[in-house]
């Protein structure tokens, strides 16, 4: 018992440096949601696998800042998204938006998949009849016995 | 035999040509391709450094080709820079702007005045709002823009006088020139 008291300790401890890191707090609950929800889409780009809101570096601090000032002023979150790419181009943003640059990303795996799945079966069409087929030669053998 | 094996293998060629053509057209994903190639500078009107009580303005710096250099004294790798700067500034091509970025006044002239000043300008970036409007992500990073406004190159890390031979020098004489050099 004690050991998983201090396990479940142990892992809020660990969990805080999350909460260190972006104070913000918008009174408006409605903006504050949406300032959480683009800081964590937008990727910091010195640390590239991070988004704003969980890196430590000024930039992402300074990004952050300005996504609550437009979602202060008002600004819509395509707008926000807008003002970032403009500036630091698509790979800002972590989830590419759908475009016919993009078209591939997007569909790419979907395609290779059902590519993948036809095959399978065809495949396996084929090894049920080469089975059919086997059966046969041995009933006849059987048979001849 | 063979028949089955085919189909696979053409597949799996024609994934290999794809991925190829994405690998080796990607660029180096250390060193992310600037989106503002080609497009305006951002406008900008900062506080000079180095003559207080004036503005170092993009409106004002319109009409010859300039490079904005973005640096900080809290950045090593700006102090490693410095001198290629004060070399490139001697070949007397272009003028050097400075874009003091995220730093204190007085610690970025004590910085000028010990490692000597390759500026013909320095616009003093606090907030850090140019920078962002550049798409500046790390300092050192160097642009060119031409006498149009328009960024033509951008330079992440630290400049050398060999890269700025290399893809700085070319590009200063693709504009045609309105009167004599």
């Amino acid at each position: 018992m004690m050991r998983k008291l201090a396990l479940l300790l142990l892992a809020m401890l660990l969990a805080l440096p999350a909460f260190a890191i972006d104070p913000t707090n918008i009174p408006d609950p409605k903006l504050q949601a949406r300032y959480q929800s683009l800081t964590h889409e937008l990727r910091c780009m010195q640390c590239l696998n991070q988004s704003i809101a969980d890196s430590p570096v000024e930039l992402a601090g300074e990004l952050r800042q300005e996504v609550r000032d437009m979602v202060v002023a008002g600004k819509s979150d395509e707008e926000i998204r807008d003002f970032m790419v403009a500036r630091y181009g698509e790979f800002i943003l972590f989830r590419p938006r759908f475009s016919a640059r993009n078209l591939w990303l997007w569909l790419g795996p979907g395609i290779l998949l059902l590519a993948g799945a036809v095959i399978a079966v065809r495949i396996i069409r084929q090894r049920a009849e080469l089975v059919d087929q086997d059966d046969q030669p041995l009933e006849e053998e059987a048979g001849r016995r | 035999m063979r028949n089955r094996f085919i189909i696979p293998l053409l597949a799996f060629a024609l994934l290999v040509v794809v991925l190829g053509v994405g690998i080796k057209r990607s660029p180096d994903k250390q060193v992310i391709q600037s989106v503002l190639i080609g497009k305006p500078a951002p406008q900008f009107t900062l506080p000079s450094l180095t003559e207080p009580g004036t503005n170092v303005s993009s409106q004002q710096l319109r009409g010859k080709p300039y490079v904005l250099n973005v640096w900080g004294t809290w950045c090593q790798a700006c102090q490693m820079e410095h001198p290629q700067l004060m070399k490139i500034r001697e070949l007397g091509q272009v003028p050097l702007i400075g874009l003091n970025w995220r730093d204190q006044d007085d610690l970025a002239l004590g910085w000028l005045a010990q490692l000597g000043n390759p500026y013909a300008h320095v616009a003093v970036d606090k907030q850090g709002r140019t920078a962002i409007d550049l798409g500046v992500y790390g300092a050192p990073e160097t642009f060119l823009i031409d006498a149009r406004g328009i960024i033509v190159h951008k330079h992440i890390g630290p400049l050398t006088v060999e890269i700025w031979k290399r893809d700085f020098e070319p590009l200063l004489g693709a504009r045609p020139q309105a009167g004599p050099t």
